[in-house]
């Protein structure tokens, strides 16, 4: 196993790189954390759509969440990798491929995160910019927003350890990740399988642990706050 | 462009066949890890209730390697890796019996089965002590005070989440594809190479897998409402 990774770290951390594309590990966090920041202004748009009184603004953004719900990530994947290069007029590469897929998946799982936690904000708060005369954009963006997105921090987390799980699909479309980059190695070896996808998965994993613990703690830090809060008189 | 989009081409004779057949294997696939799942996930659910402190560490190990790890990296160690730890004798039985098929559902099913128990613990958690002691003290041993008192209220809170894992097992079916089994994606692939109408193959596959996730859907958000408790 130690052999393994002493001849292939390079690749499994940044692929071919730079006598190639960047790849590896490189390439599926710079998939993950390119994924969920473009995909969230998505998210806060369908969330506030999702709340709006107006129809024609809550159906669309309703049925969009509904149908990214119903549908497995990899559907999406393949809609992406052949209507894109139809609606751009050119080829587009696997990378940018599962990116766009990624973005719109995780705006719709983002999107009810958000929208729960508008919906979980006291009421007051929204009635008392109302009061002080703050319009419907102050206060969103300056009020309820600012709150619910520090309320968020640790389902923020949890997203982002799902968004690093969801781009090892890459896989699938050859896009450069860390375990399409596995799976080159273990094409090489042929002899080794277990060691080479044992060691991918103890990589996601030391990865994805350490950030789910980082969630759990924020978690706690937050409920401390809460209770903090709760004990004035309200 | 001049591009016509048709579904009737792709839903004759053996593309048909093809399609049914994938569908047919991916609810397979579905009950069959669902199966599994669910024995293992109750199974896990009582070891970490025993009051042994090993057994609950393991549990917990348990769970996060599955929650951690990306569920097509864990289909890849099973079906790549998994055999060549195996004894030759067992190797070539499972080589020989559509293999893949039966090693996606085994890593399928461990790790929903990681995701169930941690449904079902915090099912039974959320039940007050109080009700086994009172259970207890009017009489009911262990076994009575569960299957009498705690399980029938724990079930209230479980089930809207199982439902919802259910959902998630369902949708995940579609990552065998990775190693050929021949589930709806896989078979709408194939119906894609051979025709070449890519959107018309993508589109049925598209209203099957949201029809029977719709269907998952409503049964969870009517068994919500039906088992929310009032509080009066």
């Amino acid at each position: 196993m130690l052999e393994i990774l002493e001849d292939n770290w390079l690749l499994f951390l940044i692929g071919q790189y730079p006598h190639g594309p960047v790849g590896g590990l490189a390439m599926t966090l710079f998939l993950a954390v390119a994924g969920l920041s473009l995909s969230f202004p998505v998210a806060i748009a369908l969330a506030l759509a999702r709340l709006s009184p107006r129809r024609w603004l809550r159906g669309p953004a309703t049925a969009v969440v509904y149908v990214v719900r119903g549908l497995p990530l990899i559907m999406f994947i393949f809609w992406t990798y052949f209507a894109l290069p139809l609606l751009t007029g050119h080829a587009v590469g696997g990378v940018e491929t599962l990116l766009f897929a990624l973005v719109i998946y995780e705006a719709s799982y983002l999107s009810e995160i958000i929208r729960a936690g508008i919906e979980g904000l006291p009421k007051g708060q929204a009635e008392a910019a109302k009061a002080l005369g703050l319009g419907y954009f102050p206060t969103t963006f300056k009020v309820i927003l600012p709150q619910v997105l520090h309320n968020m921090m640790p389902s923020l987390v949890s997203q982002f350890v799902s968004t690093i799980k969801e781009t090892s699909l890459g896989y699938v479309i050859s896009a450069n990740e860390v375990t399409f980059a596995a799976s080159q190695v273990n094409n090489q070896l042929m002899t080794q399988p277990f060691e080479v996808y044992g060691l991918l998965a103890l990589t996601y994993f030391t990865l994805c642990f350490t950030l789910t613990s980082a969630a759990r703690w924020l978690e706690r830090r937050l409920a401390a706050e809460r209770g903090g809060l709760g004990a004035q008189p309200a | 462009m001049g591009y016509v989009f048709d579904p009737a081409a792709v839903l004759t004779g053996q593309y048909l066949d093809w399609f049914i057949w994938g569908l047919a294997t991916t609810i397979a696939l579905t009950v069959a890890a669902w199966l599994l799942g669910m024995t293992i996930g109750i199974i896990l659910t009582l070891v970490r209730m025993l009051p042994f402190r090993s057994l609950e560490w393991l549990v917990a190990g348990y769970v996060e390697y599955h929650r951690n790890v990306p569920l097509l990296v864990q289909i890849l160690v099973w079906y790549f890796g998994v055999p060549q730890l195996l004894p030759r004798a067992i190797r070539m039985w499972v080589n020989s019996h559509h293999s893949e098929f039966l090693l996606a559902m085994v890593a399928l099913g461990l790790a929903s089965a990681a995701y169930i128990t941690e449904d079902l613990r915090s099912g039974i958690r959320s039940i007050p002590k109080t009700q086994y002691e009172a259970a207890r003290s009017i009489g009911f041993n262990y076994l009575q005070a569960m299957s009498y008192v705690i399980l029938p209220q724990a079930l209230r809170i479980v089930i809207p989440p199982l439902i919802n894992q259910t959902l998630l097992l369902f949708k995940n079916t579609s990552l065998a594809m990775a190693i050929g089994v021949g589930e709806l994606t896989y078979r709408t692939r194939e119906v894609d190479s051979y025709t070449f109408k890519t959107f018309e193959a993508f589109a049925v596959a598209t209203v099957l897998y949201l029809a029977i996730s719709f269907a998952i859907m409503a049964l969870g958000s009517f068994a919500d409402r039906r088992l929310k408790l009032e509080i009066r």
